[in-house]
């Protein structure tokens, strides 16, 4: 998956978790609990869903990289480029 | 419903699940039958927690539904008129709009109206998931702060009726909960009752590839050095898995691999138990003067919140009236449904010849209590088409919670973790109460023991 192909499996993911939630226009620079309503329960359920759709784990220490949606993507890209 | 919750959570994230359920259908203390032609849930005065708004007091609904990936449209809630809270010299009306109730405790209680609010302020700051605190007196905390007991009292009834299984006291994280829960989240109704959630859970679970299996009763749950191995069915046959949940409740759970129990004392069971009984007029209860949703009467300024020494305690209790919700276009079931506490031990003994004409007794003896003497409800004795009453032995007996104990035991396992390495506690006596809270609590211990 190139980069903008992984941004678009992760905004897929979000928008599984929180349907009501407009994804639109979201800064991929800014921090994702800031711009749309997501609490503890929805971000362990974003990486499971990474877990699940695509095998990648997430460790609880690189937690904090998955921020901002462009840290997400980066995050993913060198464990995910091949997928 | 804490089950199929966490059966969700589980097949979503693709664990091989099963539902073991003994019955032959799905729902336990809020499942349905049909009787007389009448469709009829057991449970199901009200879903509480009604606001979606994740920010709410609880943001228990909103959490609920973005976990099980349900649309709140697909529950169909309507929310209620207005409920009442009705005691011998004061009533206090509540909606789903709090402002509302702080209104109407101002106007009853004018002394108290500042104490009010320095109560409120107190339930907003204590998060009830967030701190495992030690069991603390709803009494004396309240009463520390307000100092009209008749509002304690108005205030307890309502709270303790819905989530409460410990006798004459609460727990204040209990207590909170509900607060928030009931005053500050409200009532809805989906119009087709139970049916709708459950169908609702059902279809996901299956959907998500879970695999539920009715009459598949669990006589034993077979334990091997601390840890579960199987269960055997009623049946004789044996399934082996990894790990079990069980929603059956603390005690319940115990006496099915009851090796494990812990050393010394034994956690006690719940004795708060309930009959019911559901009214069908011959007429539309508006017609009758029914004009809310859900009635909360005493016919004492000091509410007793406590096992009864009577088959049935009529002097207080709870009155539902289904057909008076908000519903788009409007319901017709004629249906009145009346809650008191009853006396497990009695109707445990009863014997079978004894037990209709018994429940007629106490059935009148509650209607009138609730009517022509507490005058908290217009009087139906001379309308009523069809009657069925449960009581708690009807409980024990169809979801095997000891002694009919709706809210179960009075302590609670807040973590979920037994004395079995891979068997946990979901439901009742997790310690979330009533429909929202089971589902929250198969939510949560699914997640924090099996998902994470
Ligand atoms: C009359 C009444 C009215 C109520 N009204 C409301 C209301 O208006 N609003 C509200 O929010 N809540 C209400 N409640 C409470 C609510 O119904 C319960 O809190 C909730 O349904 C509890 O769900 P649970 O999953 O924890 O337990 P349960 O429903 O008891 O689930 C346990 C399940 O396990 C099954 N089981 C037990 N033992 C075994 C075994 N050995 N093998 C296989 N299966 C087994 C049982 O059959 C049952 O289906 C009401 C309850 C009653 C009884």
């Amino acid at each position: 998956m190139d980069k903008s192909q992984l941004r678009e499996a992760v905004i897929d993911i979000i928008k599984s978790i929180a349907p009501d939630e407009d994804l639109n226009g979201i800064d991929g620079e800014k921090p994702l609990r800031e711009q749309i309503d997501l609490d503890s329960m929805d971000f362990l359920d974003i990486v499971m869903e990474l877990r699940v759709r695509y095998k990648v784990d997430v460790p609880e220490q690189d937690y904090p990289a998955l921020n901002t949606l462009q840290g997400t993507v980066d995050y993913l890209h060198p464990k995910m480029g091949n997928v | 419903m804490s089950g199929l919750s966490a059966g969700i959570r589980l097949a979503h994230f693709g664990k091989k699940v099963a539902i073991l359920e003994r019955h032959d259908r799905v729902g336990g203390l809020n499942s349905y039958y049909s009787l007389g032609g009448y469709d009829i849930d057991v449970g199901l005065h009200a879903v509480t927690n009604y606001a979606l708004s994740r920010k709410s007091p609880t943001g228990a609904l909103g959490k609920i539904l973005r976990q099980l990936r349900i649309r709140p449209e697909e529950l169909d809630l309507s929310p209620q008129k207005k409920s009442r809270i009705s005691f011998p010299s004061v009533t206090l009306d509540f909606t789903n709009d709090f402002a509302y109730f702080i209104e109407a405790i101002n106007e009853a209680f004018p002394s108290q109206k500042d104490n009010f609010r320095t109560l409120v302020a107190k339930v907003e700051k204590h998060d009830p998931f967030k701190t495992a605190s030690a069991p603390q007196s709803t009494r004396e905390m309240l009463l520390s702060i307000i100092r009209e007991p008749l509002l304690v009292e108005m205030l307890l009834a309502p709270l303790m009726y819905y989530g409460n299984p410990i006798e004459n006291d609460m727990d204040f994280r209990q207590f909170v909960i509900m607060f928030k829960s009931i005053y500050m989240e409200g009532f809805a109704r989906p119009k087709r009752g139970v049916r709708q959630i459950l169908d609702l859970l059902v279809e996901r679970f299956e959907n998500k590839g879970g695999e539920l299996k009715l009459n598949s009763g669990v006589q034993d749950i077979v334990v091997k050095d601390g840890k579960a191995k199987g269960v055997e069915l009623y049946d004789g046959t044996y399934l082996p898995c990894r790990s079990i949940l069980s929603s059956a409740g603390r005690l319940e759970t115990i006496a099915l691999c009851p090796e494990t129990a812990p050393k010394g004392k034994q956690p006690k069971a719940g004795v708060m138990a309930f009959s019911e009984s559901v009214n069908i007029l011959d007429k539309h209860p508006q017609e009758l003067g029914f004009e809310h949703s859900i009635i909360f009467f005493s016919n004492r300024d000091k509410f007793r919140f406590r096992r009864p020494d009577e088959p049935f305690e009529v002097n207080d209790g709870v009155i539902c009236v289904p057909d008076n919700f908000e519903y788009e276009t409007p319901l017709q079931t004629d249906m009145v449904r009346i809650t008191n506490k009853a006396d497990h031990r009695f109707w445990e003994k009863i014997n079978r010849l004894q037990n209709l004409p018994t429940k007629k007794e106490w059935h009148q003896k509650s209607l009138e209590a609730a009517s022509t003497v507490g005058r908290h409800m217009p009087d139906i004795s001379k309308n009523l088409k069809f009657v069925d009453i449960f009581t708690p032995r009807t409980v024990e007996r169809y979801t095997g919670h000891i002694h009919g104990a709706v809210y179960g035991a009075p302590v609670k396992v807040w973590d979920g973790v037994t004395p079995v390495e891979n068997l946990f506690l979901c439901g009742t006596d997790q310690g979330f109460l009533g429909i929202i809270g089971t589902m929250l609590s198969g939510i949560s211990i699914a997640n924090q023991h099996l998902l994470q």
